[in-house]
């Protein structure tokens, strides 16, 4: 089977700093994949190279096979289609209404009709448990929490075949961050997607994911189904996810 | 130290900005002949670059039409020949008042205004967004501020320039004795076409430049607050300069004989 993304040998630097180091990854199609590490250890970027936002130095980005590192244009707009994103800082529109934000897929991307366009956007809204009187507030005059989900109904709204979740939960009550796992994970069983989240809440990532990597010093240094997260044998992985201060993770803070 | 190294640096910053510039201006040239256009944008646009610059267009253009009166006849009179003041006040503001006043005041209230919102939704990682909404943002963004600017710029000129001989024309009869029937008589007889059309031409160009320079700086705003801070000052000194350059250049070009 063509796997549904896949990185090979992916490298970024900005200036002098490497972040990324020969990242190879591949995700299968209808699979949740996890990618844990570090702050600043490259999640982000490596989400936004495969998107085409942010330019790998080298390497190559397949999806369903087809090398897109370097394509531009209206090329880009159709593979783009079959994206969905959620940033980890929300990057909602803030001068359009939240219903026009998650229906802007529909409509700028896909030319539907406002009417229908809105009449979907509100049905997302709903399976992340807003409201219909918040379709028409303004992305400011939202809680924090509030526009994660949001961004959340934005990047599902046009049942996108590959979903990319930036820290979904983060900033959510503990109640509703498992609303957003549970709808993370039918989103995968039920339509089909493929998902790749980012997350450092552990217990988000086993309900979500059916695989776990992990990014570490620009390379992914372990992957294995989710189940066998606990016995990797990997030093790092387990400092990680135990939130051990002492391992061979450093952090670069000074006593 | 070398000392040609700084200029050789700040050549090399102006040689990539220009490169620069002109990819940025190929890409929106490209992306306005290109399907869909939005016009719900372009309408949105037009109003807030056209309609909302109305106001601060009419009244410098009233002011500078009056100041100049004023100068036209003082210096006139120095030589007998203040009766041209209706003349010289229609050709100065048609030619080139109308259009170079409109310009820098849409410069300084549109391209700042531009560069700042397309600067933030940089910096929030809106026009990221975008593209993952398989958006293109050059054309959501750019081209319905382009093709706003470019068709708002010559209306607003054309108004500029009626007012601009209006506050002649009014301080030409309120302070400096001339017949109101006459002095419109000179002015409209004195005008020509060409005077007119080619403020509406540069008009438009400077349309352009606004538009443009409030993109480009907008869409390479980098870091925060200040970082979108230094986009609007940026847009605004370049398109003004612009203006005027290109003001210059076109003069040449369309009275050149
Ligand atoms: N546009 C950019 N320009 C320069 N450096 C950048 C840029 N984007 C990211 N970086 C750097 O790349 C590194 C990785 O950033 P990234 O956002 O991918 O981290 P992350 O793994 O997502 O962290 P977190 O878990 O805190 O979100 C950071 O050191 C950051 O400073
Ligand atoms: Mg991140």
């Amino acid at each position: 089977m063509t796997p549904k993304i896949q990185l090979i040998g992916v490298k970024k630097r900005f200036g002098s700093k490497v972040v990324l180091d020969g990242v190879d990854l591949t995700v299968e199609p209808r699979t949740s994949l996890v990618i844990i590490g570090g702050s600043g250890t490259g999640k982000s970027v490596m989400l936004k190279s495969i998107l085409g936002i942010i330019r790998p130095d080298e390497g190559t980005i397949l999806i369903d096979g087809e090398d897109i590192t370097h394509i531009n244009g209206a090329a880009r707009d159709k593979v783009m289609k079959k994206f969905g994103m959620l940033f980890q800082g929300g990057a909602l529109f803030d001068s359009l209404p939240v219903w026009e934000n998650v229906a802007f897929g529909l409509i700028q991307g896909r030319g539907m009709k406002r009417s229908q366009a809105r009449d979907i956007a509100m049905q997302k809204l709903a399976k992340v448990g807003l409201t219909a009187d918040v379709g028409d507030l303004f992305p400011v005059e939202l809680s924090g929490g509030m526009q994660k989900r949001v961004g959340l109904a934005r990047a599902i709204a046009a049942d996108p075949e590959i979903i990319f979740f930036d820290e979904p939960t983060t900033g959510l009550d503990p109640i509703m961050a498992d609303v957003i796992n549970d709808l993370i994970a039918s989103t995968v069983k039920d339509v089909g997607a493929t998902a790749l989240s980012i997350t450092h809440d552990m217990a988000s990532a086993r309900k979500i994911s059916d695989r776990i990597a992990m990014l570490y010093g620009g390379k992914i240094i372990w992957q294995g189904p989710t189940a066998a997260i606990d016995n990797s044998g990997n030093p790092y992985v387990d400092q990680f996810i135990h939130g051990k201060a002492e391992g061979p993770i450093k952090m670069a803070v000074k006593a | 130290m070398n000392p040609f190294a700084p200029i050789g640096r700040s050549t090399m910053t102006l040689l990539a900005h220009i490169g620069r510039l002109s990819m940025f201006t190929g890409t929106a040239l490209a992306a306005i002949v290109a399907p869909p256009i939005y016009w719900r944008l372009i309408g949105q646009q037009i109003m807030r670059i056209g309609y909302y610059s109305l106001p601060v267009v009419g009244l410098t253009a009233f002011f500078t039409g009056g100041a100049l009166a004023l100068q036209i006849y003082l210096g006139g009179n120095r030589y007998g020949a203040e009766a041209i003041v209706p003349q010289i006040v229609v050709l100065g503001i048609t030619r080139e008042l109308g259009p170079v006043i409109a310009g820098l005041m849409v410069a300084g209230r549109v391209a700042a205004a531009i560069a700042a919102e397309i600067g933030t939704m940089k910096v929030t990682e809106q026009i990221d967004a975008l593209t993952t909404l398989a958006t293109n943002p050059i054309k959501y963004l750019v081209v319905p501020r382009l093709i706003a600017a470019v068709l708002c710029m010559p209306v607003l000129v054309g108004i500029a320039d009626s007012i601009g001989v209006f506050g002649g024309y009014v301080v030409a009869t309120q302070s400096l004795g001339f017949s109101g029937g006459i002095y419109l008589k000179n002015t409209v007889d004195f005008a020509t076409q060409q005077d007119i059309v080619s403020g509406l031409i540069k008009a438009a160009a400077f349309g352009f430049i606004i538009a443009l320079m409030g993109c480009y700086n907008g869409f390479n705003s980098k870091g925060g607050a200040q970082g979108v801070g230094n986009a609007t000052t940026a847009a605004v000194v370049s398109s003004s300069i612009l203006i005027l350059a290109a003001n210059y250049l076109l003069t040449t070009l369309l009275f050149s004989k």
